[in-house]
């Protein structure tokens, strides 16, 4: 505790550069997910190229990525925006497939009834099927959240800063309490942070509460049945 | 571009190929710790998640423990594990286990969990015993998901190993790490593409795999399924067959 105490500027200064270096990964893959993963819902061609590559995006080492990326983007291997390339790259790989299962959920007698109403495909797009996919949606950024804020601490060992120094830095001093301090840290903000995407999904989806929007199982229907009343 | 072919240069180089520290030596030690590893973890993690999706019991902590030890920074756990037992594989390879305990208990009880309760019962009332069920009716339909689940624990213990090497003298991390340190690029190039081949050939392996694994007749009805479905089906499944008069 002692030298959480101490060294408690440190702590809060190197979360910031963690919150830094994560956030912009995090909406980067979902705003560029969501359109892919409509693709490969939409056009079933698509579907298992996009999914594939997907699985092949993902299955890349994290630290073999990271040196892999620079000769292709030209940055230099401690650059943070080389690191924030990385992580998109893996958010992505994540999303799409989220993605592609959350427009498949959405019911199609539901479309074509917004179709029958008169929506345009683009009006259809924002107004039927993007809310109604919003619930799987919301599922796939929390897991790239989680995921993402772990992640990154990975890049302090080729010199990109972030809690993850803490690790490297205590593992080369000897410092147990640094180390603890930085899994705390780590874990904590990811817990911070996926409690703000579930508030967020709430206040924007209302209609997205599991105990309401549950639909009745066979075994429900009979209890209801079988109510005398 | 012209770092890749120094990189390639470097992986061809035979002076890499032999003697202490080489290509062959690091790659099997990368495999190896991998084997251990998911042997160790499979044996913890496969029979407790078939357990908990057989009995359906414990399934909240289950998916609570699997879930939060997704949230751990490998990195922080190898360290914390590297400085309490010291240089050396114990260190790594307790740590792997630790990371690698979730996606195999998910998917064994996800995989149990996703035999259709019907078939189960229909597995009873034809008289097999409970060892049975376990052995012959959960295990191979669940199975293209329990494999799921050890394909994604072999991804995330073949990175992680990558990893250890910052601290245990293992693994094609070594070359990452020892590039690094010299300031050869190459080096670290090479490295890092060997890492990604080594995990593209494994991914690919159990892919191939999990395809393999779907039972016969579970492929048959898939195919059937493919054909165009009644317009309307939803309003007729789902409602109670009342037979005889019971009010």
């Amino acid at each position: 505790m002692t030298w959480l105490w101490s060294n408690l500027d440190l702590v809060g200064e190197l979360t910031l550069v963690h919150l830094a270096l994560s956030v912009p990964a995090i909406i980067l893959s979902f705003v560029i997910s969501v359109p892919i993963g409509w693709l490969a819902h939409r056009y079933r061609w698509s579907r298992a190229v996009l999914l594939s590559l997907c699985a092949l995006l993902y299955a890349v080492p994290s630290l073999a990525l990271f040196v892999a990326l620079p000769p292709i983007t030209g940055l230099a291997l401690r650059s943070p925006v080389n690191l924030v390339i990385a992580l998109t790259l893996y958010g992505i790989a994540v999303i799409v497939r989220t993605a592609a299962d959350a427009f498949d959920s959405v019911e199609p007698d539901v479309r074509q009834s917004a179709t029958a109403l008169g929506y345009s495909a683009a009006g259809r797009f924002w107004g039927v099927e993007l809310p109604l996919a919003g619930p799987v949606l919301l599922s796939g950024l929390r897991v790239v959240v989680v995921s993402t804020i772990s992640l990154a601490t990975v890049g302090a060992v080729i010199g990109v800063e972030s809690l993850g120094s803490l690790f490297t830095d205590g593992f080369q001093r000897g410092i147990q309490a640094e180390i603890i301090t930085g899994l705390v840290a780590t874990i904590l903000l990811a817990l911070v942070l996926d409690w703000v995407c579930v508030t967020g999904g709430r206040l924007l989806m209302p209609w997205s509460n599991p105990r309401r929007s549950r639909r009745p199982a066979l075994s429900d229907v009979r209890s209801i049945e079988a109510d005398p009343a | 571009m012209n770092l890749f072919l120094d990189a390639i240069a470097w992986i061809l180089d035979p002076a890499n190929w032999s003697g202490p520290g080489s290509i062959p030596q690091r790659l099997w030690e990368h495999v190896w710790i991998t084997a251990v590893v998911l042997f160790i973890a499979s044996a913890i993690a496969l029979p407790t998640g078939a357990a908990i999706g057989h009995t359906g019991r414990g399934r909240e902590p289950a998916v609570r423990v699997s879930g939060g030890l997704r949230a751990l920074p490998t990195l922080g756990l190898l360290t914390l594990f590297g400085i309490w037992i010291g240089i050396g594989l114990a260190a790594p390879i307790i740590a792997l286990v630790i990371l690698a305990i979730p996606p195999l208990l998910a998917g064994a009880y996800a995989g149990f969990e996703s035999v259709d309760r019907r078939t189960i019962d229909a597995a009873r009332a034809v008289g097999m015993r409970e060892s049975q069920i376990v052995g012959k009716v959960e295990l191979p339909l669940g199975m293209p998901i329990v494999v799921g689940g050890i394909r994604s624990a072999t991804l995330q213990i073949i990175a992680t190993a990558t990893l250890a090497a910052y601290i245990a003298d293992d693994g094609l991390g070594r070359f990452i790490f020892a590039g690094l340190k010299t300031r050869d690029y190459a080096e670290m190039l090479g490295g890092s593409i060997l890492v990604i081949l080594l995990a593209l050939v494994v991914d690919g392996i159990l892919a191939l795999t999990q395809r393999r694994v779907v039972p016969v007749g579970v492929r048959a009805a898939r195919d059937t399924e493919l054909r165009s479905r009644p317009t309307r089906s939803r309003a007729v499944v789902g409602q109670p067959i009342h037979e005889g008069n019971p009010e």
